[in-house]
């Protein structure tokens, strides 16, 4: 029997025990003496949220296929264990072997949200690995950093030796060899990032050199060593069906998030909504065939006693089989007490249909992402869902029993008028009116309830609104200030629910999301005063990011507020993310005039990712 | 068909809630292919119930849940199958066809075997004269406690619960010995009332005792075991209710 990192008197003290002991369903067990190389996975944020994250699983089952390599997982201690650890000095460990972090080769941490960075601060200390990449030594591990925040990894630089920018399934298993090799002839440190910096993929952060102007924006980014490449391209798996998808997946003792079987469908989009970064840096669209998809529905459902299953991806109803894969899934697995679960899928007669077979109308809700309250505003975005097309597929369902709705919308968005708030009230009002003009009295199962939410909109790197201003925090609460007060003038106020996102939070996320290497030390300042597991309402503080700002002589408004030239040098734009920056460029100018640009199956828009000659792209061009 | 499955739990899986150990054999069983009854309705659910939640911490032979099924293979075949696809600290060690009036596992329960030890680093300088005073405080024609109820304070006399209780040596954990580390412990058997009319946690006895004794010791002092549930059964013309203590899967019988 495995021997725990911690005791029984700290496993019985602290919540959820079962966040820190492993041993679950199909997670690996291998004799670490007898590989090469030990990689810890980690997801910098509390268990349960980890676990529920398909890219670290799909990366776990892919590492462990090889006998000389043992991935292991790691996860942010919650704030009760972080205090004992420290206390004590127990340092961090690994959850499928209990031994510390620092005795691994690497470090691999994925980069969800930004709201995470602190967290990532949190794993080095507790691992004792040096925080900055330039302490370490042959001792220490090396930092790897992967994940859609790894398209602007300027504000980690500092902390990580090396950062894998694109989808992990392509060079990975080169970068292991690479570093066998390097193990076995007992080279440098820096021997190995000067071989890492040739793979295609990776980034070595200080093998650049930043240099900026008096304003404080970008004079120069420029390799410092011979090793490093000019651009970063990403990675992605041009054939989908190529790469190896999860047999096993882990199945936690303890509730997770996503306690059910995930079905990747496909990745990339081609809807093209400007604010999106998943939308532009997965491009091209590239779909699983249904034999892959059926193939593995039985094996995770098998593998791991699921009682449900769930389709991933960014827009499933541009999936082009879709209706065949549920067809299938609803004829093999329901009855057989298994629930589908079906989320991003379009309202409609199809979708309404499918759904009236696999949930129970009378509790669940619809979903709308309309994302902004006009038509011109939907326009600027290029969200091509209208008003029309909401209240149709409303109307369908709450003729078909339903009679919940939930809205999404995002206040802050380029150009955005009082008209385009108060829109946002006038569109659920008009979706409540739906209800009871569809609905005979007698056939009501009670009120319609609408609720709708608003997030406030953060600039993206690698979107056509990267160039775009922020609000600042007041101005995000006065607007959300604006519909709260609409909706109190409407007629159906009382079936009308309205909520909205952390402004303090929001404002944040916009620095780290746009933020240079120079954000890396208020990041530094911020977490050495306590700021820990920010995403989590009840631990932020911001107070201790206001105070950071002012020590390390940092200003918000640069980051946020500021309006940007055309011309200003990004502290991404050393990446190549397939979209060409012209295309970016384009989409901005489009998005002003209020042009629509037509999605990826209507007319290619030329946004340079048709060179990876696949996916949507090459659809029908055999 | 209504089947009661004994099990074990073990090691790390102490850690484990009782409602994550109810999903768990959920999972459990699709991943073993038990041909399991589900309710009717849009979410179905198996039907399952356990006999008894264990608190986490503790560690157990002797655990039991009671499951309806469609259909079946032997006793020996669905033993091997679930426990192929289990977790190391869990072990299915019975499974044995219920006549259809039986009572569940929860109605049935009447006592339950507790095994207790030190645990390793709290041990007293004689362990086996610590127990033995426990004994004699056992011994007593009455051990009243005050139970904390939902409406307020009660007390209560432990002594008719407790049906017995003895010196024994118990097997420390594998994982609880080190290089110096001893197989065996001295420790107590009790067995003592279970189940929904009057439910004694072993921490209950233990307390009196270090209440009376003038002791404080850390909660962390004892390893805790359950060793089995037990129901009651008319046979025994002698005891006090012409009934006697079995097993409770000695209601069942093993299919072939």
């Amino acid at each position: 029997m495995r021997k725990l990192a911690l005791s029984d008197e700290i496993l019985l003290s602290v919540q959820q025990p079962a966040r820190y002991i492993g041993g679950e369903i199909n997670s690996v067990v291998k004799d670490p003496s007898r590989v090469d190389i030990r990689f810890a996975m980690c997801f910098p944020d509390v268990y349960e949220i980890g676990m529920s994250h398909l890219g670290m699983q799909i990366l776990y089952d892919m590492f462990n296929r090889r006998d000389d390599i043992y991935c292991e997982r790691v996860f942010s201690p919650w704030l009760d264990l972080d205090k004992l650890m420290r206390e004590q000095d127990i340092p961090l460990f690994a959850l499928e072997s209990q031994e510390p972090v620092r005795n691994f080769d690497f470090l691999g941490i994925t980069l969800q949200y930004e709201m995470c960075y602190t967290n990532i601060l949190q794993i080095l200390e507790l691992s004792k690995i040096p925080l900055h990449s330039w302490d370490r030594t042959l001792a220490d591990p090396f930092v790897i950093g992967g994940g859609p925040c790894a398209y602007n990894p300027e504000p980690l630089a500092d902390f990580f030796d090396l950062f894998y920018i694109g989808e992990g399934e392509t060079v990975y298993y080169h970068l292991m060899d690479i570093y066998k090799e390097w193990k076995r002839q007992g080279k440098s440190r820096k021997e190995f990032l000067e071989a890492a910096a040739e793979v295609p993929g990776i980034y070595v952060p200080s093998f650049y050199d930043v240099a900026y102007k008096e304003d404080g924006t970008i004079l120069s980014f420029t390799p410092n060593n011979p090793h490093a490449k000019e651009k970063i391209v990403k990675e992605l798996v041009v054939n989908p069906d190529d790469a190896t998808y999860i047999e096993k997946p882990l199945v936690p003792f303890m509730k997770v998030t996503q306690d059910r079987v995930v079905l990747e469908i496909q990745r990339g989009c081609i809807r093209g909504c400007r604010f999106c970064q998943a939308g532009n840096v997965y491009r091209p669209l590239r779909e699983h065939s249904l034999d892959y998809l059926k193939d593995y529905a039985y094996k995770m459902l098998k593998s791991t006693g699921h009682e449900e299953i769930s389709l991933s991806s960014l827009s499933s109803s541009d999936y082009t089989e879709l209706e065949g894969l549920v067809t299938f899934l609803i004829d093999e697995f329901h009855g057989k007490g298994v629930n589908i679960s079906l989320p991003s899928l379009r309202i409609d007669a199809f979708s309404l249909d499918v759904m009236s077979k696999v949930q129970d109308v009378k509790k669940s809700s619809l979903t709308f992402a309309p994302e902004a309250g006009s038509q011109r505003l939907r326009d600027v975005i290029n969200k091509g869902l209208t008003e029309e097309a909401i209240l149709s597929g409303a109307a369908e369902a709450f003729r078909g029993g339903w009679n919940r709705v939930k809205l999404y919308f995002m206040l802050g968005l380029p150009t955005e008028t009082v008209e385009d708030m108060e829109g946002i009230a006038l569109l659920s009002e008009k979706v409540a009116e739906t209800y009871y003009d569809e609905v005979p009295k007698e056939k009501r199962q009670g009120k319609v309830q609408v609720t709708a939410s608003s997030s406030f909109f953060v600039p993206k790197p690698f979107t056509p609104f990267q160039w775009a201003r922020m609000c600042t925090k007041e101005e995000f609460l006065e607007k959300a200030n604006i519909v709260r007060g609409k909706f109190r003038e409407m007629l159906n106020y009382k079936s009308l629910r309205y909520n909205w996102h952390e402004a303090d939070l929001t404002v944040l996320e916009g620095v780290f999301a746009r933020g240079d290497r120079k954000t890396g030390a208020l990041l530094e300042e911020a977490y050495k005063n306590g700021a820990l597991y920010d995403s989590w309402s009840e631990c932020f503080h911001n107070d201790i990011w206001m105070k950071a700002f002012e020590t390390c002589g940092l200003s918000i408004d640069f980051y946020t507020t500021r309006e940007r030239d055309m011309d200003e040098i990004f502290p991404w734009d050393f990446i190549d993310a397939g979209v060409s920056k012209e295309f970016l460029k384009r989409e901005w100018k489009n998005a002003l005039n209020e042009t629509v640009t037509p999605n990826c199956r209507q007319r290619c828009s030329g946004c340079g990712a048709m060179r990876w000659k696949g996916g949507v792209c090459y659809e029908n061009k055999n | 068909m209504k089947i009661r499955i004994k099990f074990s739990k073990q090691g790390e899986m102490k850690f484990i809630g009782h409602l994550d150990i109810m999903r768990y054999f959920q999972k459990a069983m699709r991943r073993a292919d038990v041909d399991i009854r589900y309710s009717e309705g849009f979410s179905p659910h198996q039907i399952m119930s356990f006999a008894s939640p264990l608190s986490v911490g503790l560690t157990s032979n002797g655990e039991y849940m009671d499951i309806e099924v469609h259909s079946t293979e032997s006793s020996e075949e669905m033993i091997r199958r679930i426990n192929e696809v289990s977790v190391e600290g869990i072990r299915v060690l019975s499974y044995r066809l219920l006549p259809e009036k039986a009572l569940n596992g929860m109605a049935a329960v009447a006592a339950a075997d507790y095994t207790i030890q030190f645990r390793p680093g709290y041990e007293p300088e004689d362990e086996t004269a610590w127990f033995q005073g426990l004994l004699d405080f056992l011994s007593r024609p009455s051990i009243p406690v005050i139970k904390k109820t939902k409406k307020g304070e009660k007390e209560m006399d432990l002594k008719p619960l407790i049906y017995e209780s003895r010196l024994l040596s118990c097997p420390v954990p594998e994982e609880k010995q080190d290089a110096a580390g001893r197989s065996l412990a001295p420790g107590i058997l009790l067995r003592i009332s279970a189940g929904s009319s009057a439910n004694v946690k072993p921490e209950m006895i233990l307390d009196a005792y270090c209440k009376e004794a003038g002791e404080t010791l850390s909660e962390f002092a004892f390893l805790i075991q359950r060793e089995e549930l037990y129901t009651r059964q008319p046979g025994d013309a002698q005891s006090a209710d012409g009934n006697i203590l079995v097993p409770l899967d000695a209601v069942g019988e093993d299919l072939l």
